[in-house]
């Protein structure tokens, strides 16, 4: 899933201070499993909020409203009976929530709370770890099941660096070396063949160098 | 200021603060009427949006008492209701407003005498911060519209 943090409160209160009336959006998938913008967070937020305008003497008004999924039009149109009746929009989504309600509302000011993070998976509870960085071609059946491009510093193809030290890597004690995971799952797999193979260079257009990706999938089009 | 009475909401754990509350009626030590108890099945379930609400709505502090560390009767919800106190503490810091305003505290059934002990001087705390930042603003506003 895509994961996110809520914005320091300074930096939010700066965007919607020029307005009197909020629409304070959520999204039921991805940020609300990792806990950064769902309903819950979009109460809490509302409510520290209005702690902050209140101390200075000011009353704004803030609508809360989580949507089931902020990244579909489908969705964001639901926020058609609300949309007149606010200054400014403040989107707990992901970057692609507040765009697609962006393209539209033309007319409103929209504000991201959440930093945008990465693609993770749960560790465990309140942990989330990068697992995947979209690169379009994927790598994991060749590499044990194991990314180097999302988990190695270095996003090399064939075998660790010299910064790799008792499984872990140079950039942090707490960071293991990709390679060294690579390798301990394919010996358990009795697949060692697989890592003597040398991996070419990667095409990195798929990744987003050659720009930004789309899916067409005509079978599906309406 | 000398008049200011606060208002306190004390979120109490069934199973130990309230009780703890209750042995304080049963053995006739008062504590200060500011103090507003809610009773929760465990402080496990005090969210921090509880917190921030009873704040929003105007109370000057706000403490969840809950089990000793190691005697919830849920395991570990006391554990989880002191990370949500912390959590709303970091908030609360971030928008410039005194952290001791809310605060957890730790207790077993049988304190009846700390509980009162505990409500008395969290009361004395908030008195001393004075009232809510929210509050001030609409007493001063209040005077001023007098005043004009």
């Amino acid at each position: 899933m895509i994961t996110a943090e809520q914005k320091p409160l300074k930096e939010i209160i700066e965007y919607i201070s020029p307005y009197d009336r909020i629409l304070l959006v959520g999204c039921n998938e991805c940020v609300t499993v990792c806990a950064a913008g769902g309903r819950k967070e979009v109460g809490l937020l509302a409510s520290a909020l209005n702690l902050h305008f209140l101390k200075q003497g000011r009353t704004i008004d803030i609508k809360e409203i989580t949507l089931e999924r902020q990244c579909d039009p489908e969705y964001v149109e639901e926020l058609i009976s609300e949309i007149d009746r606010a200054d400014a929009i403040l989107s707990m989504a992901c970057g692609c929530g507040v765009q697609t309600i962006v393209e539209r509302y033309k007319e409103k000011p929209v504000f991201p709370a959440v930093n945008t993070k990465f693609m993770g998976a749960s560790e465990s509870q309140g942990i989330w770890a990068e697992r995947c960085r979209g690169c379009g071609d994927c790598l994991l059946g060749i590499t044990g099941g194991i990314c180097p491009v999302a988990r190695c510093s270095k996003q090399l193809l064939n075998g660790p660096c010299g910064g790799t030290s008792n499984g872990m890597c140079e950039i942090a004690p707490d960071v293991e070396c990709a390679w060294c995971l690579i390798w301990e799952r394919l010996k358990a797999l009795e697949m060692e063949k697989r890592y003597e193979e040398i991996m070419e260079a990667k095409d990195w257009r798929p990744a987003g160098g050659g720009g930004p990706r789309k899916i067409i999938r005509e079978d599906l089009s309406l | 200021m000398e008049k200011f009475e606060p208002e306190i909401v004390a979120f109490c754990c069934h199973y130990c603060a309230y009780t703890a509350a209750d042995m304080a009626g049963s053995k006739r030590i008062s504590y200060p009427p500011n103090v507003k108890i809610i009773r929760v099945p465990c402080t496990g379930k005090v969210d921090a949006i509880h917190i921030m609400k009873a704040l929003e709505k105007g109370a000057d502090g706000v403490y969840v008492a809950g089990c000793l560390e190691g005697d919830c009767h849920f395991k570990n919800g006391n554990i989880r209701a002191r990370y949500r106190v912390e959590h709303v503490q970091k908030y609360l810091e971030e928008l410039g407003w005194e952290t001791e305003r809310v605060a957890m505290i730790n207790m077993s059934a049988g304190m009846g005498e700390f509980f009162a002990r505990t409500a008395l001087e969290f009361t004395r705390k908030i008195k001393q911060l004075g009232p809510s930042p929210i509050k001030s603003i609409n007493i001063d506003k209040n005077q001023k519209a007098v005043s004009g």
